[in-house]
């Protein structure tokens, strides 16, 4: 080996903490950068296998009842290359022992001859016998929601007769990956999919030789909106809400929105993680480099060509990303796989595999070599830039300046000491400004890990106690007159009940449309209100329609436009509509209107479609029995449940995101601080044993070299608070979900934490260099320059 | 080859911050092959300058300097780099070995890119520390570390051999026996050799002594007859 090689070697292995710091640093890039951008190539891929596999389909549709003979004339529209009917319908569900009525989903399937769509995975338990009416197989995620097992026995309202049926098996749709009446909350314990006899379904409904749903597949290259729109002149007169493709598919959709968000959580975060790592890398190399000038200075005066030694140091930065990369590999590969299981929860595919991207990978470890060989070449070029002579002269005395604070006249302020402190600070600006960022950054990324939490509390306590103020809603598969309101109003425990009309529909601005409902709303709503960010009050004006500013945005519709609104319920009006205002909500693409307004536009008498109650906690039990006897209230939603399930799942991913990138911003201070501070021991080794000569206790001249560091720490965090705030509000705008925004709210304790990590990991990396400083060889010393 | 080094009104003048410094003010010189030469002077006379000019490790303000027919004051990087690879051999107060490497590797690390060396084992042989070879800098005296640097220096076999005050950070006998290996170099293989040094006794070894004095040759000696290192005293 080439003695030049045995010194890289050699160097390393004498480094090894510092060369492992560093490399932890890298790991932590490049693995959060693995991780994320694998995972989403995962979500992506394992959807459309399953897709294909399932044989998914591109349109669906939903009529009140069409005849079976339709079927040939669908089949005929061009495009089409497979036409699937069904018989779809939603009932009231109860379960012994199981809370208020639930909804199930009944969907008839011939399970001699499985559906050539939608094909269904079967997850526990077995299929139906072939014309066993009384069973059925369930969406798996309510049963594992309402911790329920197989054989268990449901109560369905089937057209106005209870039907027992016995849960055989649970299975996976791609039609239900995310299972939801609408809406953007998890309702997986009240939403329930039954795939059941379809000739017991037909019979119980009236639907012997027709359908209400129909499921297209399209030959390639065949025009989606062309199909669309021949198969709503087919269904128009059948009661057809309007053919959708998949984009307007509720599973599909917020399945997509779920991968755009992990998207963004899972490209923009790390990226930045990379860059922030890769600054440092890039600090700390120069440094380490600049550090070895003495011998820079001897391997030149030997003869050494300033290639060669370039070479020598891009080597000493190549092992470090290497080492790093390869640590990163795993931890990418650990993350992925970790992260990919708490998605597959939320996505339910048959096989949801994680694999990392070679890819990625490389880009990943290209990223970090690019900012490490910028460090070292920077760093290297600048020492052999000198003649070779000044880098052999022993270093001149710095020079130091008077200090500003000293110009200035409050020299007395500061002991001598301390002015060695400021002064060194001063006179190398930079290297401190360095250490300054390095530090802001890792506190910046501390709070945005952190922050989410604040956010999502933010968000649940103005959902749930400002928004919606009601804790259990009524909801009507059909609309009911308003005295329902004074009914429910009068059971024992309620105190107060608001009712509200909803009617699913299509609203077009041009050429842009977008499928919600319009929501009635109360002259003084208590319990449903409409609320923007700043928590101000909205009413929609008298005549007009109120949409949340995303929605207006989507439509691309301001205040005083026209829109034209589809009624997709009841006697199907159009009619124009104006837009009165806006408002910037937190949650959902809504449109209000008075609920007078509303009524009068679908051409209704005063109906009203849900109920919210607010409702004594301790008479809620009693409650929610009494409920259960009336037939036509479907719906009962306790929103303290879904409160519970939301911060349930949702606080354990954001816990085990936040643990994750905390674990990795401290790596990075720990790198930052630790590495500092080894150097600047290196560098001065030689003043502090002098001064430990002279008499200075260890303790007192640790506080020299640490003293710098503090200060430096102290002024980084308050800096990294302002550079976090930047950050997360950067990654905030970058989120725009169509069911929710993050609100950009970072609470005190968020602050206090990532303050309290980067002490702690400025502490410990400090503990290790004191102990240095204790040992500090003062003969040796001062016998020997570097 | 008639001179090694020619040397004609050298100046260098250094920028300390807003201070300039001339260290050089005008040097004229010619050393010949084989000579021994001691460089004389007190601090700040300019001794380090010449010396790290005509090691090419350095470039003089104005003036002009050759080695044989190598001009060195209007040289390249990349032709000082090859000078010194080739003909110069270094060695420094502070020894400013590679701490990392052994007495034989921090040789190496010159056998490596040179084109007919002696064996690093052969090297050290030459000053006496054939039995330390795998030791590291940090588990050698002063005396050896200098050794190993002139070991270091010579293992190229080159024309000259330039010492910075080699014996500034040893004690007397240390020191000694360093000087000895540095004139057994100088007559044995005939590598011309210079020396600072502000310890005047060290000049009775030399072929020629040149005193320095503010950054020009104030006089110039030969001594009567030259003694062996063993002789000097001080």
């Amino acid at each position: 080996m080439k003695a030049l090689n045995r010194k890289l070697a050699r160097d390393l292995w004498a480094m090894k903490t510092q060369v492992v710091s560093i490399a932890l640093v890298i790991a932590c890039g490049i693995g959060a950068f693995i991780a994320a951008f694998s995972t989403h190539d995962s979500l992506l891929s394992s959807r459309e296998r399953y897709y294909d596999s399932a044989r998914f389909p591109q349109v669906f549709a939903q009529v009140k009842r069409a005849p079976d003979t339709l079927v040939s004339r669908i089949r005929a529209i061009p495009g089409v290359s497979e036409v699937e009917t069904r018989v779809v319908q939603d009932a009231q569900l109860s379960i012994e022992g199981v809370g208020p009525p639930m909804i199930a989903r009944l969907i008839g399937v011939d399970f001699a001859h499985p559906p050539a769509m939608n094909r269904l995975t079967l997850a526990s338990g077995r299929w139906p016998a072939p014309g066993a009416k009384n069973e059925v197989v369930v969406n798996q995620r309510f049963l594992e929601a309402r911790h329920l097992a197989l054989g268990t026995r449901a109560t369905v309202l089937l057209n106005g007769k209870l039907e027992h049926l016995t849960i055989v098996g649970t299975a996976l749709s791609p039609e239900y990956i995310y299972a939801t009446r609408g809406g953007g909350m998890p309702d997986d314990e009240w939403f329930a999919v039954f795939w059941t006899d379809a000739e017991a379904l037909a019979g119980a409904f009236d639907m012997q030789d027709a359908f209400n749903s129909v499921l297209l597949r399209l030959a390639h290259g065949a025009s989606q909106p062309a199909v669309i729109d021949a198969l709503d002149r087919l269904l128009d007169r059948y009661g057809s809400l309007g053919a959708v493709g998949r984009e307007d598919q509720m599973s599909h959709k917020i399945v997509s929105q779920e991968i755009e968000e992990q998207r963004v959580w899972g490209t923009v975060l790390p990226v930045i993680f990379l860059a922030v790592a890769a600054f440092i890398l890039n600090v700390v190399l120069h440094r380490q480099v600049y550090a070895q000038r003495g011998e820079i200075a001897a391997l030149k005066a030997l003869g050494y060509d300033d290639r060669t030694i370039l070479r020598h140091y891009l080597g000493f930065a190549s092992v470090i990303v290497l080492l790093g990369a390869a640590i990163g590999l795993g931890v990418g590969d650990w993350l992925g796989r970790a992260m990919t299981g708490l998605l597959s929860d939320f996505f339910h595919f048959p096989s949801f595999e994680f694999r990392v991207l070679p890819g990625v990978a490389l880009a990943g470890t290209g990223i970090a070599l690019v900012a490490a060989y910028g460090g070292a070449i920077a760093a290297t070029r600048g020492v052999l830039s000198m003649r070779a002579a000044e880098g052999l002269r022993p270093p001149a005395p710095a020079q130091f300046k008077p200090l500003l604070i000293e110009r200035l006249g409050y020299a007395r302020l500061a002991t001598p000491g301390q002015r060695m402190i400021l002064r060194n600070i001063e006179r190398k600006p930079l290297r401190a400004a360095f250490t300054v960022i390095g530090v802001a950054g890792s506190v910046a990324i501390l709070i945005t890990a952190a922050f989410w939490y604040d956010s999502l509390d933010y968000f649940m306590d103005v959902q749930f106690n400002k928004v919606q103020r009601a804790n259990v809603f009524v909801g009507f598969p059909e609309p009911v007159d308003r005295g329902a309101i004074g009914d429910l109003a009068r059971l024992p425990g309620v105190e107060r009940a608001e009712g509200r009309r909803s009617i699913p529909v299509l609203l077009r601005a041009g050429h842009r449309s977008y499928r919600t409902a319009l929501t009635g709303v109360g002259d003084d709503p208590q319990l449903q209100r409409v609320l923007d960010m700043e928590l101000r009050e909205h009413w929609p004006a008298p005549g007009g329609v109120l949409l949340t500013t995303r929605l207006a945005k989507r439509l691309d519709v301001h205040p005083g436009d026209l829109l034209e609104a589809e009624l997709l319920e009841g006697r199907r009006v159009k009619a124009p509509l104006r837009v009165s205002g806006t408002v910037h909500e937190m949650a959902g693409m809504n449109a209000y209107m008075r609920i007078d307004d509303l009524n009068r536009l679908a051409r209704d008498g005063p109906l009203v479609s849900s109920v919210g109650l607010l409702v004594e906690r301790s008479r809620e039990p009693a409650l929610l029995e009494r409920l259960k006897e009336i037939p036509a209230a479907a719906v009962v939603i306790v929103t303290r449940t879904l409160l519970e399930t939301f911060r349930a799942t949702t606080a354990r991913n954001t816990l085990f995101f936040t643990g994750i990138l905390t674990a990795f911003a401290a790596t990075i201070v720990i790198g930052v601080v630790y590495n500092n501070a080894r150097i600047q021991l290196a560098e001065r080794a030689w003043e502090l044993a002098s001064l430990r000569v002279l008499g200075m206790t260890r303790g007192e001249v640790s506080l020299l070299l640490l003293g710098e560091l503090g200060l430096e720490i102290a002024v980084a965090i308050p800096l990294g608070f302002v550079l976090g705030y930047w950050l997360a509000a950067m990654i905030v705008s970058m989120i725009i979900p169509e069911t929710f925004e993050f609100p950009l709210v970072i609470w005190p304790r968020t602050y206090l934490f990532a303050g309290a990590v980067t002490v702690a990991a400025g502490l410990a990396s400090a503990l290790v260099v004191r102990n240095r400083i204790d040992n500090l060889d003062l003969v040796g010393v001062l016998k020997t320059r570097e | 080859m008639g001179t090694v080094f020619s040397a004609r009104a050298l100046t260098k003048t250094y920028r300390m911050g807003e201070a300039e410094v001339q260290a050089l003010r005008g040097v004229d010189l010619e050393i010949r092959p084989g000579e021994l030469i001691v460089l004389l002077g007190p601090s700040g006379s300019g001794k380090s300058t010449l010396l790290n000019i005509l090691g090419g490790l350095d470039t003089p303000t104005s003036g002009e300097v050759s080695f044989g027919d190598h001009d060195l004051s209007h040289a390249s990087e990349a032709d000082l780099t090859r000078y010194r690879r080739e003909h110069v051999g270094f060695v420094f107060q502070f020894y400013n070995l590679i701490p990392s490497l052994t007495a034989r590797e921090n040789v190496a690390l010159v056998t490596d890119i040179a084109d007919k060396p002696m064996q690093p084992e052969e090297a050290l042989g030459w000053v006496g520390l054939g039995e330390r070879l795998d030791h590291f800098p940090s588990q050698l005296s002063g005396g050896e570390q200098q050794r190993v640097a002139i070991a270091r220096a010579v293992a190229k076999r080159p024309e000259v051999l330039l010492c910075d005050e080699p014996t500034g950070a040893l004690d007397y006998q240390t020191g000694k026996l360093v000087l000895e290996v540095i004139a057994r170099i100088n007559s044995e293989l005939g590598t011309t050799s210079m020396v600072i040094t502000h310890n005047a006794a060290i000049a009775g070894m030399a072929d020629r002594v040149l005193r320095l004095g503010d950054g020009r040759i104030v006089a110039e000696t030969k001594p009567e007859h030259k003694l062996s290192a063993a002789e000097i005293s001080w």
